[in-house]
């Protein structure tokens, strides 16, 4: 069972977009860690028999049929936006590429 | 206190229908009551983040024009409810407890909400929460605790404290809640009030804003027992917009609560969770618990002892799966589309804006589990937790199967303490997550659950709740269970728990 | 940094290339993946996008079954085993234009997995191994404002549309195509022309590569000659159209070279192709370590295509390549060469619509490879983009076989449909290009034709038939090309007789 360290907490945060500061990351490590060693109890618990379950009612096959519905007008859907421009989202530069 | 808030949803709709009152009059007095009690973030229930006067009274005009032309959309058509701001309410501000949505008006309606206006019920307004839904206390609510009725320096349980303390409170007859974890039932537990969570899937979750997609689900909070059957049926049934919704028709659970009312259980089979009692559970909670069960003997059910033994390892697979799932969701808070933007000085990037925007906007809890579910995810313990949590799952489906092959329904004490001090266990997670232990297998399983008032702790005059569990799809049973111990207690009690701070 | 580029034939003495092909396919569905929004390409911005789409706080999204069907349909197309049940998956990363913050995508889980598909270089087959074929949704789309116009790099900021966000994609992966060699840059063009082929014989999309409906990135790495060990690979992004495919396959391959053999190591990083240099640049450094947090989807419930849906769907694939190959050769009369070289081209479903449209198969051939061949390949444009039709083609066939225009004459008629002047006999109308009938409007060129060159003439009278050619070329030019040659040397003959 892996402690997480400060370093691990602050990387975790900049993969979740949060800018933590040192206060912050102080505050969090250990309660991290706390949680983590009560959740950690279910290691080893199941094995690989045991199938894991991702919704509580089994169900497969739900389609939509490809019909057009009723969306958004774009006054509708820009808003909430804190900035547009030509009906569209105004976002600060980017930095990264798409993937 | 006016009279007329104190009826029931049933006696309102009763009231509506021979013209005893107007929707007006009945909306107008619970605007009354919430400008009286509801007070502030600093003083009051706070149970509300939004109260949506003028609306409320249009609709109930509107109610009342249907009335008079002999066309009402429903039994309940003119009786005010309350919602929980986690449902998106279109034209409404819905924050979720969040500085993240401070002034989002939604442009459409969650599947539950357009229910209620298509049946008629004005919307009083939205009720306060923890943080998106992430604590069983509303105190990691961004806008300031909602108080406990009971007494105001406790905490209305979480994270659905607004809607039941509304409740608790007479400022609505009715209210939707949402329960991840316990969030409906915990909170009636602690505020003397009937909280219902729903088989997964029977309650549409379009428009739900999702803490964990896979456990998240609506349900009704009110006063009794029949009450939450009436709007069950009303907010219940498939959704094609839900991809988890499941078809059968949510029928049969009025019928079920007025069956159950006469007060005959001969032939129901009752289990009593081993797993949910002992170390660390309140004496007065216990008490409370096991007179209900004598009660239900009493009334002709079969009362035995089973095991879960899976229960014991619930929490530790539930603060697994919901971070990791919550993480993802509340990915979408980045300030590019809707809700707050904080630039940094300088020359931002996106990426600068997105951090210092969620740093600012997400409150401890929420980032505590975002990070807890980024870890969980990540490649490296990906099977270690997320895996392992959901294999866990089905270690607890299976022990509610075989429980059910014993018993009709099983039950337990809702929570295992009565209302805590409000700040007390604020910084303290762990404790914090403990509140949730009776009610999380439920959610993981997808089976339904009801809390309903159990009486007083005898050693600090506060409310019990007693938790009522059914199979997948077998929600009526709650109502027949509930309703007969209701009345039972009811009668013991010579009339309903009120809450003192609003007697005055 | 500069690098040297080593010549491709020595590229090929020091290592072996080995391919990956990623090819992301826009489905013509009439709605999104997950949401009812219509998919029209070009709409207003922000006018056909949902809760859903959008990510706004409590949408949920619901799987569109034709998607579906055409992901199966696609996986039996390229022999792909169809999953008995598959999941969507979340691929979490943050970024702009794609609204929820990460992708409803499949991870592993596909809906078709190990399939292959046989593509022909130069008459030798090659059978492209595929690894998987997945169902994912597309992002929006932003514009970058301020800096170098149009680039992401050094804009001032962004303003994003979501039409685009949520429409079907198929993501379809080769695994490494090895022993290739010098063919390399061919098989990879062949692969994705034959993969456009069979996509569109399937109809699930209009497979427009200018348009982005078909987006394909290239991977390359080299291995020292001989060994197995794949060397370090680059993923060259958004090669957008077949010739490019082929260049960039070309380029890295010398560009990996140059580095490897001045001892320099590869940096596993996504490229940016460059259609007017023919070149790439750098982008993301990209480590295998990327963690996407990937997890199924709680608010999809799992698909499992029964095996009657996927064998009801097999019943419904289109004639497989060879087989159609083979039986229009025999149709057409074509020889191997012929055949090869119209396949090649990419203009196999061109001749034959040429040839449904009534034009013989060998002049449809003629066109297609010969003067729109020549045009796509100048205009970098693949043929089928030319905006000319194989109607059209077929038309100005009739005109020549009618005898309105020639040949000649014919060429000026596409160049006239190339700059959308209308219909080929409306442009041969325009610009006056019909072949004079009028006998004496000719006989009167040839005279003159003939007093201008009394030498020449005379050879003639004397019997050198030969020297016809001399007159025959005045007399065109002085009818601007716009005779019967034919016609015109019969005029001269009888005349001179
Ligand atoms: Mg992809
Ligand atoms: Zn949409």
């Amino acid at each position: 069972m892996p402690e997480i360290t400060r370093d691990e907490v602050a990387h975790l945060a900049d993969l979740a977009r949060i800018d933590l500061d040192d206060a912050e990351l102080d505050h969090l490590a250990p309660q991290l860690n706390v949680i983590l060693e009560a959740v950690a109890s279910i290691q080893g618990v199941a094995g690989d028999d045991v199938a894991a379950t991702s919704h509580p009612i089994p169900m497969t096959n739900v389609f939509r049929e490809d019909v057009v519905e009723p969306g958004l007008t774009p006054a509708e859907a820009l808003s909430g936006a804190p900035e547009v421009e030509d009906q569209r989202f105004s976002v600060p530069r980017i930095l990264g590429e798409e993937q | 206190m006016s009279g007329v808030i104190r009826k029931t949803a049933a006696e309102l709709a009763d009231a509506l229908a021979t013209g005893e009152v107007t929707s007006v009059e009945l909306t107008q007095a619970h605007l009354d009551r919430i400008a009286a009690v509801d007070g502030s973030a600093d003083a009051g229930v706070h149970a509300f983040l939004h109260v949506d006067a003028e609306g409320a009274l249009e609709q109930a005009a509107a109610s009342d024009a249907r009335r008079a032309a002999g066309q009402p959309l429903h039994a309940l058509d003119g009786v005010p409810i309350a919602v929980k701001d986690v449902l998106a309410t279109k034209g409404m501000p819905t924050t979720c407890g969040s500085k993240i949505l401070e002034g989002w008006l939604p442009p459409y309606d969650a599947t539950v909400v357009a229910k209620l206006r298509a049946a008629g019920l004005p919307i009083l307004g939205k009720t306060n929460m923890d943080e998106f839904a992430m604590g069983s206390s509303t105190e990691h609510s961004a806008y300031g605790p909602t108080r406990n009725p009971w007494d105001l320096d406790r905490i209305p349980g979480g994270s659905g404290g607004g809607s039941a303390a509304a409740v608790a409170a007479f400022e609505a007859p009715l209210a939707i809640g949402t329960d991840t974890g316990g969030s409906i039932r915990q909170p009636g537990a602690v505020t003397g009030t009937v909280g219902v969570k729903p088989t997964y899937g029977s309650i549409s979750r379009y428009g739900l804003v999702a803490l964990a997609n896979s456990l998240d689900q609506a349900g009704p909070v009110t006063r009794t027992v029949l009450d939450s059957a009436l709007l069950h049926e009303l907010i219940g049934g498939h959704d094609p917009k839900d991809s988890t919704s499941v078809r059968t028709p949510v029928t049969g659970l009025v019928d079920a609560a007025r069956e159950g009312a006469a007060g005959d259980l001969s032939g129901l089979k009752v289990g009593v969770i081993t797993e949910l009692s002992g170390e660390g559970w309140q004496p007065g909670v216990m008490s409370r618990f096991q007179e209900s069960v004598d009660l239900l003997a009493k009334l002709g059910a079969e009362v035995v002892e089973v095991s879960c033994p899976s229960f014991v390892h619930a929490m530790a697979a539930y603060y697994l799966i919901l971070p990791a799932e919550c993480s993802s969701n509340l990915a979408k808070f980045d300030a590019m589309r809707y809700g707050l933007r904080v630039t940094p000085p300088g020359s931002p990037s996106a990426e600068d804006v997105m951090k210092a925007t969620r740093d600012a906007g997400f409150g401890d809890e929420v980032k505590r589990r975002i990070i807890l579910g980024t870890y969980a995810l990540s490649s490296g313990y990906y099977d270690a937790y997320y895996g392992q949590a959901q294999k866990i799952r089905t270690l607890i489906i299976d022990d509610f199967k075989a429980a059910y092959d014993k018993v009709d329904v099983l039950v337990s004490p809702t929570a295992p303490t009565t209302a805590f001090k409000l700040g007390e266990k604020l910084d303290d997670p762990l404790a914090m997550y403990l509140n949730d232990l009776a009610t999380i297998p439920a959610n993981l399983a997808g089976v339904p659950g009801i809390s309903i008032p159990a009486g007083l702790a005898p050693e600090d005059g506060l409310p019990v709740g007693f938790q009522v569990l059914a199979p997948v799809l077998e929600d009526a049973r709650l109502y027949r269970v509930g309703a007969a111990l209701e009345s039972a207690l009811t009668q013991q009690w010579g009339g309903p728990l009120v809450a003192p701070e609003v007697a005055r | 940094m500069t690098e040297t580029l080593v010549p491709f034939d020595e590229v090929l003495e020091s290592y072996d290339p080995a391919l990956g092909l990623e090819v992301h396919v826009e489905l013509n569905t009439a709605t999104k993946m997950f949401c009812g929004c219509p998919t029209e390409f070009g709409a207003e911005p922000n006018s056909q996008v949902c809760p859903t789409c959008l990510g706004l706080p409590g949408a949920m999204p619901v799987v569109n079954g034709k998607a579906v069907e055409s992901a199966i349909r696609i996986g039996l197309a390229l022999n792909c085993e169809i999953a008995e049940w598959c999941r969507f998956a979340r691929k979490n990363y943050f970024y702009p234009d794609m609204p929820k913050n990460f992708q409803t995508s499949q991870y592993d889980e596909p809906i078709a997995f190990d399939g292959y598909l046989d593509v022909e270089v130069d008459g030798e087959t090659y059978r492209v191994e595929i690894e998987r074929a997945h169902m994912e949704e597309d992002t929006g789309k932003s514009l970058h404002v301020g800096g170098a116009t149009g680039r992401i790099h050094g804009a001032d900021y962004s303003l994003v549309d979501y039409n685009r966000a949520g429409i079907p994609l198929i993501e379809i992966v080769t695994k490494p195509i090895l022993g290739t060699g010098a063919k390399a840059p061919l098989v990879a063009k062949a692969y994705v022309a034959a993969l456009r082929e069979i996509l569109k014989g399937l109809g699930v999309s209009d497979v427009k590569m200018e348009q982005g409906s078909m987006r394909c990135d290239v991977n390359l790495s080299l291995a020292p000659r001989g060994t197995e060990v794949l060397g370090t690979r680059t993923e060259t992004k958004n090669v957008n159209s077949l010739r490019s495919v082929e260049r960039a396959v070309r380029f890295e391959m010398s560009r990996h070279a140059g580095v490897l053999n001045a001892g320099g190591k590869i940096l596993q990083e996504t490229r940016h192709f460059h259609e007017d240099t023919g070149t790439t640049s750098p982008g993301r450094e990209k480590s295998d370590a990327e963690d996407y947090r990937y997890f199924p989807e709680p608010d999809l419930v799992p698909i499992a295509p029964s095996r009657e849906w996927v064998e009801e769907l097999r019943a419904t694939l289109p004639e497989p390549p060879a087989v159609r190959r083979a039986r229009l050769q025999a149709e057409w009369g074509f020889s191997d060469l012929e055949m090869r070289d119209t396949v090649g081209a990419g203009a196999l479903t061109l001749v034959e619509e040429t040839v449904a449209a009534g034009a013989a198969p060998q002049a449809a051939r003629k066109w297609w490879l010969s003067e729109l061949a020549r045009r796509a390949n100048d205009t970098g444009v693949s043929i089928d983009e030319l905006g000319v039709t194989p109607q059209q083609v077929a038309e100005v066939q009739k005109l020549v076989d009618a005898g309105t225009i020639n040949d000649k004459l014919a060429r000026q008629v596409f160049e006239g449909l190339y700059a959308g002047e209308g219909s080929p006999a409306e442009i041969v109308e325009k610009r006056g290009l019909a072949v004079v009938s009028d006998e004496g409007a000719l006989s009167a060129a040839v005279d003159s034709a003939i007093a201008a060159n009394p030498d020449v003439a005379d050879k003639i009278r004397d019997g050198k038939v030969a020297a016809a050619g001399a007159l025959i070329g005045a007399v065109m030019k002085e009818m601007r090309g716009q005779a019967d040659a034919g016609r015109v040397r019969e005029l001269i003959l009888e005349k001179l007789a």
